[in-house]
């Protein structure tokens, strides 16, 4: 049986039950169903209850054993830990092949725990069953409307596959994809990763259709070499965005070596992720960006970034940005140069940063996104500046004169303007094949402003700074190099 | 763990492709002579045997020894400050390189991923700037250019102080031997190339040490 097949259970199950449903909504047993059923999962969603209770209209049955036949692939176990054994054999009867345990009280839990996990991985090989968990959040799988978490949100569905050693960066990670709209393929928490751990997720991430992107939070890494291995050979086909909290269980180090003087748990890390081909990021926040950029923008084939800006202070900063970066502010080209003077009065930058000064007219901003990007010594492209017509447009909307004085005509225009430079900028790069990055700190201060609304609805990061698209752009241009050094590309 | 003598250590690792200065392993203050003699002044000489494994925290290092008379007395001197416990012992007779730059290289055991080669800034000020860049052994030339790439201090790389810049791809090489030199022979714990001195940009290790398991 291939990864796929073994995983396809647990994130396209044919059917779900709840073992261990609850009329308690302060129980994992009721806010698992509640979340399955409220996410609109189109599969079939049973439960179990000892005494058979109705759960969020659900007539729950006492036993697995009361199920039909050959309708469940997935079970969501909340029951104790002392009666997960004869559950997982019941479900096996019933054709089940993947369990996912939210159950607590195993290897977080001492000796006893310990023993006890290790039995029911035991069982579950025994069983043919694909073991999740225990003591993990959930499992996520939005193109299958499955939302089998004990904790929101509930993303939109997209291209990221999450893994995690902690399950609340698993819902942190659902958060940024609510708030930025770049969405998810699937998501689990590996809980204590008794049988199943985050580079098995990753190894079925990187076959699976939904997801272009693994993202992916980590600890501790068990096995160095192994992890290594695996990592590498997962990366040469997708990319893996990954962030590492904590310091690594290193032992003692050598000390009579100078070499071994200079090592750091965190040092030798890092070496191995980038010998690896992994897309380290330093921070949570830093890594979700990293992969919704992966997700939605094509890999840029060189290093040498135009910034188009309305406004040139933004510009300084974003090329102060790349400055310390692998990427490289492009020259501009001289016929680039000459074609931009047709468009703009002469006040323009006439470099790059590419600032327009204020003197853009109604199609400025869709026509120079164009002409860079489509110019064969420009690899990406940042544009700084959209948004802000809408956000004045917002404050007149608002005001006590709309929509007398000619307000309603110049809002809508202006709406409709910073709504086009979005889509603009996503046409433009789809078409070229470049990687067109928006930034604004609209994104988060006004996300209903056109401008980012727009790129939002088009699953793409709207950047809250410059300086965060340039880092993200930076783990693209990374990766790109790391392919084409190694003739993968 | 026992190490090798800094010249047993040039042996293994200068079979594997790490490139050392010319230099000779003698026994008297006149061979001395002799070896520099036929490298040319001025010259260093150091103490080696497979006890000594931090020359310079001991003083056991002469440089810049520019006549016949210096060697003598340098050699003299180094036979005479060996101890009964560091063994057999002779003295190293070595080209006295001159270089603004310098940087360190080697292998060693991590506890979690096992064998790793290192490249970083070297020099006194190296643990202080920890500039440094690791590998899993074996690494492929590609990884050797990319640790390279790696190094926050890339301006020191580049052409500095009216020296050239780096030869970076004989730098490579001394990283691609170093990893070699670790899959070959798995006895070896750990190995420190210290100074890799950049002489004209290019990489010269004029100290090696190597330590084995017993």
């Amino acid at each position: 049986m291939t990864a796929t097949d073994r995983f396809r259970a647990l994130f396209e199950p044919r059917g779900v039950v709840v073992a261990g449903a609850s009329t308690h909504p302060g129980k994992f047993g009721f806010v698992s169903l509640h979340n399955i059923l409220a996410a609109g999962y189109e599969g079939k969603v049973f439960g179990t209850n000892r005494e058979g209770a109705e759960v969020l209209g659900i007539r729950t049955v006492p036993n697995i054993a009361d199920l039909p036949e050959g309708e469940v692939d997935l079970v969501f176990v909340c029951t104790p830990a002392a009666a997960n054994p004869d559950l997982l054999r019941a479900c096996a009867k019933k054709g089940i092949t993947a369990a996912f345990i939210a159950s607590a009280g195993y290897g977080e839990m001492g000796e006893e725990g310990r023993k006890a996990q290790a039995d029911l991985v035991a069982l579950a090989d025994e069983l043919g069953i694909l073991l999740a968990g225990p003591n993990g959040q959930g499992v996520v799988s939005p193109p299958a409307k499955l939302f089998a978490q004990i904790v929101a949100p509930y993303p939109p569905r997209g291209h990221i596959g999450i893994a995690s050693q902690s399950g609340n960066f698993v819902s942190s990670f659902e958060n940024y994809a609510r708030m930025t709209g770049v969405g998810v393929s699937r998501a689990v928490s590996a809980g204590n990763a008794a049988a199943v751990g985050v580079p098995d997720y990753l190894a079925y991430y990187a076959d699976d259709p939904e997801t272009r992107v693994s993202l992916a939070y980590v600890e501790s890494v068990g096995d160095g070499r192994a992890f290594y291995e695996t990592m590498r050979g997962l990366a040469e086909r997708k990319p893996i965005v990954l962030v590492k909290g904590g310091a690594t269980a290193g032992g003692q180090r050598a000390a009579a070596s100078h070499t071994g003087a200079l090592a750091s748990d965190d040092t030798v890390f890092d070496g191995m992720a980038r010998q690896a081909g992994i897309s380290r990021a330093a921070t949570v926040e830093q890594a979700f960006e990293a992969a919704a950029t992966f997700a939605s923008q094509p890999l840029p084939r060189g290093d040498r970034v135009a910034v188009v800006t309305t406004v040139g202070g933004w510009g300084v900063a974003a090329a102060d940005a790349i400055a310390r970066t692998g990427l490289r502010l492009a020259d501009l080209p001289g016929d680039l140069r000459t074609a931009i003077d047709a468009e703009l009065p002469p006040r323009w930058s006439r470099n790059n940063p590419i600032d327009m000064a204020g003197g853009e007219t109604r199609d400025t901003v869709p026509e120079v996104l164009d002409m860079v990007a489509s110019h064969p010594d420009i690899d990406a492209v940042l544009f700084l500046g959209i948004g802000i017509q809408s956000n004045q447009a917002a404050l007149m909307r608002q005001g006590p004169f709309y929509p007398d004085h000619g307000l309603e005509r110049i809002v809508g225009y202006h709406e409709r303007q910073d709504a086009r430079f979005a889509e603009a900028s996503v046409e433009v790069s789809e078409r070229t094949g470049k990687p067109v990055l928006v930034a604004t700190e609209l994104s988060v201060a006004a996300p209903d402003n056109p401008g980012p609304a727009t790129l939002r609805a088009a699953g793409r990061l709207c950047y809250p700074s410059a300086e965060r698209a340039v880092v993200a752009l930076d783990h693209l241009r990374r990766r790109a190099r790391w392919l084409e050094r190694r003739g993968l590309a | 763990m026992p190490t090798l003598s800094e010249a047993a250590s040039k042996e293994l690792l200068g079979a594997f492709g790490v490139s050392f200065p010319d230099e000779r392993v003698v026994a008297t203050a006149e061979e001395a002579i002799a070896a520099a003699d036929a490298i040319g002044y001025p010259v260093v000489a150091k103490l080696g045997g497979d006890a000594i494994a931090h020359k310079t925290e001991r003083g056991l290092v002469r440089l810049g020894l520019g006549s016949p008379d210096q060697v003598r007395a340098a050699a003299q001197s180094l036979l005479d400050a060996a101890t009964p416990e560091d063994g057999e012992v002779h003295v190293l007779v070595a080209p006295m390189l001159r270089a603004t730059r310098e940087l360190i290289a080697g292998l060693a055991h991590d506890p979690q991923f096992g064998m790793t080669v290192m490249l970083g800034v070297g020099g006194i000020l190296a643990e202080a700037v920890a500039d440094v860049s690791f590998r899993l052994v074996p690494i492929e030339r590609v990884d050797a250019e990319e640790m390279i790439d790696d190094l926050r201090l890339q301006p020191l790389l580049g052409e500095f102080r009216g020296e050239p810049a780096v030869d970076r791809a004989a730098v490579a090489d001394v990283l691609v031997a170093l990893s070699e030199a670790a899959g070959r022979r798995p006895d070896i714990a750990s190995a420190d190339l210290n100074p890799l001195l950049l002489v004209d940009g290019r990489p010269i290790a004029v100290d090696a040490l190597v330590e084995v398991r017993a």
